[in-house]
């Protein structure tokens, strides 16, 4: 039963005179505000906030919040954003005194216990990159493509040359052309082979040596291993170029293949994905980036340096890379989100990354497995983490599509996998179930796929049926945007 | 491992039905080569129990303001958090959710992000306010970016010096590649010089960065700023403190085209620099040219109210290398935080706040400069809750000495690099005193200063 009033705008719920947190009285001697601060600067009526009590601002968001699924209360298998389990020790971990409050000034010497902690995460990335230089200071996945491909870019000029090009397949996530962009690169987008891998021969065509980067995700955004990427690698380098791997797929290859080994010059990971730093509902994330040794010195500043014969009061210290691209963020990181990406490498260890590799695996094989006659594959045999699945056949057989299916779980209890995403596959399904779900969910979730299929197309058309709302108009809300509550006071 | 599911028996049977024989064969499209056939070298795996003790004991280590009193500023700041801001943020339903691209199962999200830009808007009396962007430095270069996009003007981006330091680092990481001059006004007397500002204007010039009380904590003139911003068709942009906006102008006021912030202030703690929250603001006329995501209102096909992410052809995801820019998250839960921060302040709290600020660190100003050696490196300077002083000692013996007594003061400014710095920044130190610094805190500072 819905709390329709509590869901109202905070706005409307506002009345003057309500209050939701009180202030103690100055205890220092008060003078009139226009002797601190000349009338000019001080605002002549108060803002537009709104007024309610601390009752109201809880039972507000909370019942919002039972509005969200979320991988609390769901399963969410949205493939190429690996929505797995987030530890609740993390939460804990993360919260705590001399962790929480720290301020990013204080004195190093005070800092040894967040330095060290931060050295060694630096230290994993590379160990499972296979890349030794890493920087923690990316604030995001795109970021992290962003400050790899400066730090590419001072190399290049380093070495006196101007390479203007960035190449990525088709499938690439849209955070690589438009990193690139910014970056100052000229895109270039590769053809996949029918197989849905890179295509070599269109690789080959399209090196030169204007070429700086070639970006690739791997495994890719189908769910593939690029099972020539070494060679790929061979052929970049060949050129001049460099390798970037978008980490976004991680979670699959986990202690099984590093980048560093099969070719990749540069990677970001997402601490917020294959790491468990939650989504938060959009964010924070955090992307760090692993680099090679030749690369290292180009890195944004500061990373963190160990000098195990100091004293142990200066052991760990923030340094900036001789030649460093500069700064790409205020201090240091997203601290909160590498906490507890630290406290998941220290709760698996080496054992325990490889069994998520495999469940996830096995996972996604087993469900594509029970999906193959109804949603089929178009590319590969074998998946990794995720599989794109089409649904041309039901869309020709009777209309039903990606988008019919997708709305229509939400009546199941189950959140919709991404749809019509990577645009190589035409009404794409990509569905990704993560290590974190057991075979009983898979199994249900196949079953509920399965039953949607047969059901009348017009009704799956306006699905879903018991949500809040249903299949919101989205061309009005562009035509027309309203993107707050009021006017402007 | 506590997150796995499956038992070895359901591992058969699963294996099965896939039709392959074993986990390991699972990996067979990666080439033998490429495997790394050895176990990764990371330390071994601890129980929960184990790992709360060896964070507690890491944690130990550091030295924070549950040992000594922040007085330390700089960009972040030790604001009071009231629990329910703690309360709502540590819902699952919030922070386990993902981008809200399915509407129907993410009103909450959605409507919360919508009433955050609501909020953000009343408090700056901007037009629009995106979902949030990284934190307050990037901010910046985004804004520069559509200043570039808006004008058309590609080539030079003006930023007074009193911007902080790391912000001006970024925006060069951001810029200078691309061949965009990025033209830095000196900041020789705590504030901007009008006229030096003036001179640095051209007809070329995308934007003019303001930041309102500046890195020194002192106020600039920031609406006759603008008009020099508008006067060579610059657009204005202000780099905000939200907490101030209790008490002085806000950049809708005095016509800012673009109005940016960090908002850690806003119920986030410090947690030694990140995630804060980048907020972004500008005017309607400019929406479509505005970076990050954006939370529209519109009716379902019912006719019901509801909330879906609008104008998303900006977003990289539908426009790959042409999108507005490269950012495909917010930050959500930081964004959430805000909201209930501001809603549980309202108009009242955010003033009394603000004043609780200004009052405390006026106070503390003139107990400081009372001390033999320390002097305000700004004395004629209108400032909010953060100001800087100059220590005839040096900057590290009035840190080492604050320490000493059980007080962080700081940044000190020979931290950062300066374009043209003045000798006395060589011993300045930053001091913020927040609502929560009390009387008795700063006297206790000023009688160990004295001692």
């Amino acid at each position: 039963m819905r709390n329709k009033l509590a869901t109202e705008s905070l706005f409307a719920l506002s009345k003057p005179g309500r209050r939701g947190a009180e202030f103690p009285a100055a205890d220092v001697p008060e003078r009139p505000l226009s002797e601190l601060i000349p009338t000019s600067a001080l605002a002549e009526k108060p803002t537009g906030l709104p007024e309610v009590t601390e009752p109201d601002v809880i039972r507000h968001f909370v019942n919002l919040s039972t509005l969200n699924m979320c991988v609390d209360t769901h399963f969410y298998p949205l493939g190429s954003c690996t929505m797995k389990y987030n530890p609740k020790r993390h939460e804990r971990l993360a919260s705590l005194p001399g962790i929480v409050d720290l301020h990013p000034y204080q004195d190093q010497s005070d800092l040894q216990g967040m330095l060290g902690m931060l050295y060694e995460m630096q230290e994993m990335l590379a160990e499972i990159s296979g890349l030794p230089a890493v920087s923690l200071q990316p604030a995001a996945g795109a970021q992290g493509e962003f400050t790899a491909l400066l730090t590419a870019k001072a190399y290049f000029e380093d070495r006196g040359e101007k390479r203007t090009k960035v190449l990525f397949p088709n499938s690439a996530h849209g955070t690589n052309p438009a990193s690139a962009a910014i970056a100052g690169f000229d895109c270039v987008q590769l053809a996949s082979s029918q197989e849905g891998l890179i295509d070599l021969e269109d690789l080959k065509a399209h090196l030169d040596d204007q070429t700086a980067v070639f970006m690739v995700t791997n495994p890719n955004t189908l769910g593939l291993f690029e099972k020539d990427i070494k060679q790929i690698a061979q052929m970049v380098h060949d050129a001049g170029g460099l390798v970037y791997i978008d980490g976004a797929n991680m979670n699959a290859i986990l202690g099984y293949t590093r980048p560093g080994d099969f070719g990749g010059d540069m990677m970001h990971f997402n601490v917020h994905k294959t790491f468990t730093g939650p989504h938060g509902a959009g964010g924070p994330g955090s992307g760090p980036i692993a680099v090679r040794d030749f690369l290292a010195d180009y890195l944004p500043g500061p990373v963190i340096n160990y000098h195990p014969d100091a004293a142990e009061t200066e052991q760990y210290t923030l340094e900036t890379p001789a030649k460093s691209i500069g700064r790409v963020r205020t201090f240091y990181g997203n601290i909160g989100i590498l906490v507890r990406g630290y406290c998941y490498l220290r709760t698996l260890g080496a054992a325990g990354l490889k069994a998520v590799s495999e469940n996830a695996v096995l996972n996604a094989n087993y469900l594509k497995a029970l999906l193959k006659d109804v949603l089929p594959v178009p590319n590969g045999n074998l998946c990794m983490h995720e599989f794109v699945a089409s649904a041309s056949k039901s869309k020709a057989a009777n209309g039903i599509t990606a988008m019919d299916i997708a709305k229509r779980l939400l009546d199941f209890g189950f959140h919709a996998p991404t749809v019509y995403f990577p645009l190589v596959v035409p009404e794409a399904i990509m569905v990704e179930p993560t290590e974190t779900e057991s075979k009983e969910t898979l199994d249900a979730f196949a079953e509920t796929i399965i039953k949607i299929l047969k059901e009348d197309p017009e009704f799956l058309h306006q699905a879903p049926h018991s949500t809040i709302i249903q299949r919101p108009d989205e061309v009005v809300a562009a035509r027309n945007p309203i993107l707050q509550c009021c006017e402007p006071q | 491992m506590p997150y796995l599911f499956n038992t070895p028996e359901q591992q058969q049977e699963m294996l099965k039905t896939i039709g392959v024989d074993s986990l390991e064969s699972l990996f067979a499209t990666i080439p033998s080569e490429l495997r790394l056939g050895r176990p990764l070298e990371i330390p071994p795996a601890l129980t929960e129990m184990e790992l709360q003790a060896h964070v507690t004991r890491l944690a130990a280590k550091n030295v924070g303001p549950t040992s000594r009193v922040c007085m330390q500023g700089g960009g972040a700041y030790d604001h009071f958090i009231p629990a329910a801001v703690d309360e709502i943020a540590g819902r699952g339903e919030f922070y386990t959710a993902y981008t809200p691209y399915q509407a129907e199962a993410s009103q909450g999200s959605l409507q919360t992000f919508f009433e955050f830009q609501s909020l953000i808007c009343q408090l700056t009396g901007m037009d629009v306010t995106n979902a949030s962007l990284y934190e307050g430095g990037t901010c910046v270069s985004e804004s520069a970016f559509m200043a570039m996009r808006v004008t058309n003007r590609h080539n030079r981006v003006v930023l007074l010096g009193s911007l902080h330091p790391e912000y001006q680092q970024v925006v060069e990481t951001y810029l200078t590649h691309l061949n965009c001059e990025v033209v830095v006004v000196p900041c020789l007397d705590g504030a901007a010089d009008p006229a030096a500002v003036d001179a640095a204007m051209n007809e070329e010039t995308a934007c003019l960065v303001i930041q309102h009380p500046n890195f020194f904590g002192t106020l600039e003139e920031a609406e006759q700023l603008t008009e020099i911003a508008h006067k060579y068709g610059a657009l204005s942009v202000v780099s905000y403190d939200p907490i101030s906006l209790g008490i002085l102008n806000r950049p809708g006021d005095y016509g800012a085209d673009i109005a940016i912030a960090e908002g850690q202030s806003l119920g986030t703690p410090l947690q030694f620099g990140g995630p804060y929250l980048g907020l972004f603001s500008c005017s309607e006329k400019f929406v479509r040219r505005m970076p990050g995501r954006l939370i529209g209102q519109t009716v379902d096909r019912n006719g019901k109210r509801c909330y879906v992410l609008n104008l998303q052809a900006r977003e990289q995801h539908i426009r790959r290398d042409k999108a507005t820019s490269n950012i495909c998250s917010n930050q959500g839960l930081i964004a959430i935080r805000a909201a209930v921060y501001l809603a549980l302040l309202g108009k009242q709290g955010i003033r009394e706040v603000a004043e609780l600020c200004c009052q405390k660190a006026h106070y503390a100003a003139e107990q400081l400069a009372t001390v033999e050696g320390i002097e305000l490196l700004y004395p004629e300077r209108p400032f909010f809750k953060e100001f800087a002083v100059s220590c005839s000692e040096g900057a590290d013996y009035l840190l080492r000495k604050a320490r000493q007594a059980g007080f962080d003061l700081g940044p000190e400014l020979s931290r950062f690099e300066y374009q043209q710095a003045p000798e006395k920044f060589q011993t300045g130190v930053l001091v913020a005193i927040t609502e929560q610094r009390t009387r008795s805190e700063i006297d206790q500072l000023v009688t160990a200063l004295k001692a």
